[in-house]
């Protein structure tokens, strides 16, 4: 039996058809717009504390300046000792942590082990590298496995940083600053989950792309706590007026039915093999 | 290689990514963002704005009206540059002063008007990057809408809105008209049959706009923090500040 590769090696160099199609496709439709990625606009922290990392993100993703989600999902599945956080194009950080989910698995149940947050790391770098920025991903990855507790951020281009707590995203500054005053090494699990709200909560406030909720990964050497939300928006909305419609409030003008004749052509039973 | 730098207009998130050679250059605009509405009934009208004044992903001010008191029947609301709308206002001030002064009287809604129209034409080759809207009553008491667009063209509505949630809120508006038994909102009517075509009152009018920026808040960004609405009566302006969401 064949062993099953962790990663298809694809082809030496850049591979940039991706690029070509895209320039091609801007003449063809020029004048009208081609398709606009759908950007998260967010902000999302990650930070390491004394059993283990805790990460946070708001749950806004907008399409430009139109609120296109008001509660996605943005800290993703990687293995069960590791989660990441996206922010960037909502397509390619899904997509691209999806990926190193199914690769990641597939070396799992190859070895037995669990994988190690560096490795994760490793594969992300190579493949943003490879595609030189094209794909828009910043990530923060963080786990826990044998050697510690991690906090790793890639940016779209294929740098790496690891770091005990940072911020990524639109709404990062803001959320950086509350990081930077209140960041301990060896902070409790409450004071670190705290920490990660209320940097969020600065980014939400702050910046015009982050919003509504908040939500909260505890990653620690006993297991996963994902709390979904973690703080829900205070704004709910509360209109004062119903604004739905009578029936019949938009015009019929034509009614046709017509009606399908069926006759049975051919009939036939087939026996299952219950064997 | 393809050239992923974006300029997308005024008001756009630019995109910072690198890839090949760029060329920036100097805009003389930046959108700042806000929403106006403004709805006229029998015997009022009503100019809201949102406060919020925005500039690429940052806010400047979460206490920033767009609704400026012209005169004790007329307000206009501008969005869009916040340096156009200041001097824009400055100037509609002066040019109200001297006609005050040459005419003793004040101007009315369809002159202030008219002479908008003029004031932003005589700049149709360097904009004023506003978007006007009018709220006041006419001569004969009656609520009157004038709804502008940056270089000038103009016209008389019924309601209007404008700035960076207009195309949410415009066709909400447009729809508008409910027979339930707390019979609500009756504005627009559009592509309606058999509907009572009931007059706005004016405590309807002003749910309606509180309700309509409530939506409009959560799904543009550029909108929020708080709604200042004028009521104009010919008994003088009542203004109200409602919280929207600040995130």
């Amino acid at each position: 039996m064949a062993l099953s590769t962790v990663l298809e090696t694809p082809g030496a160099g850049f591979n940039f058809e991706n690029a070509a199609r895209n320039v091609a496709l801007q003449g063809l439709l020029d004048g009208a717009q081609t398709p606009k990625p759908l950007k998260t606009g967010t902000t999302i922290a990650g930070v390491v504390f004394k059993d283990g990392v805790v990460l946070g993100a708001d749950t806004r993703a907008t399409s430009s300046e139109v609120v296109a989600d008001k509660m996605c999902a943005k800290i993703h599945y990687i293995s069960p000792n590791i989660y990441c956080c996206g922010a960037g194009t909502a397509a390619d950080t899904e997509k691209t942590t999806d990926l190193l989910s199914s690769n990641l698995s597939i070396f799992s149940l190859n070895s037995g082990r669990n994988p190690r947050v560096v490795m994760a790391v490793n594969i992300l770098q190579d493949m943003l590298y490879r595609y030189h920025g094209q794909i828009g991903a910043n990530l923060i990855l963080g786990g826990v496995d044998c050697s510690g507790n991690h906090l790793y951020t890639v940016g779209p281009y294929g740098s790496v940083n690891k770091v005990p707590y940072l911020a990524m995203g639109s709404g990062d500054l803001a959320a950086l600053g509350i990081l930077e005053d209140g960041f301990k090494h060896n902070l409790e699990l409450e004071e670190a989950k705290e920490l990660v709200r209320s940097s969020i909560h600065a980014g939400i406030m702050s910046d015009l792309g982050s919003g509504n909720n908040i939500d909260i990964c505890v990653i620690t050497k006993k297991g996963v706590d994902y709390i979904r939300p973690y703080q829900e928006s205070e704004y709910k909305d509360k209109r004062n007026i119903k604004y739905r419609y009578r029936p019949g409030t938009t015009p019929v003008l034509t009614e046709k039915v017509i009606a399908l004749k069926l006759e049975v052509v051919q009939e036939a039973v087939q026996k299952m093999d219950t064997a | 290689m393809l050239s992923a730098q974006g300029f997308g207009g005024p008001g756009k998130m630019k995109e910072y990514h690198y890839a090949g050679a760029v060329e920036n250059r100097f805009s003389p605009y930046a959108f700042n963002g806000g929403t106006v509405l403004a709805v006229a009934g029998e015997d009022f009208a009503i100019v809201a704005s949102d406060t919020r004044l925005s500039e690429g992903y940052s806010i400047h001010s979460r206490d920033s009206p767009k609704c400026y008191k012209l005169t004790d029947t007329t307000v206009i609301g501008c969005s869009g540059f916040h340096g156009d709308c200041l001097t824009l206002t400055k100037i509609i001030d002066a040019r109200l002063k001297m006609y005050k002064h040459s005419n003793n009287k004040t101007m009315t809604s369809g002159a202030i008007a008219a002479m908008l129209s003029t004031i932003l034409y005589s700049r149709r080759f360097f904009p004023y990057y506003v978007y006007n809207i009018i709220g006041g009553l006419d001569e004969e008491g009656k609520g009157a809408v004038y709804s502008f667009d940056p270089v000038g063209s103009y016209q008389r509505d019924t309601y209007k809105a404008g700035g960076s949630a207009s195309a949410m809120l415009q066709p909400l508006l447009d729809n508008q008209s409910d027979s339930c038994q707390n019979a609500a909102s009756q504005i627009g009517f559009k592509n309606m049959e058999g509907v009572q075509h009931l007059p706005l009152t004016q405590e309807k009018a002003v749910q309606l706009v509180k309700d309509v920026f409530i939506s409009a808040a959560e799904r543009d960004v550029y909108t929020g923090d708080a709604l200042r609405v004028c009521v104009i009566t010919k008994d003088g302006i009542n203004e109200q500040t409602i919280p929207l969401r600040k995130d």
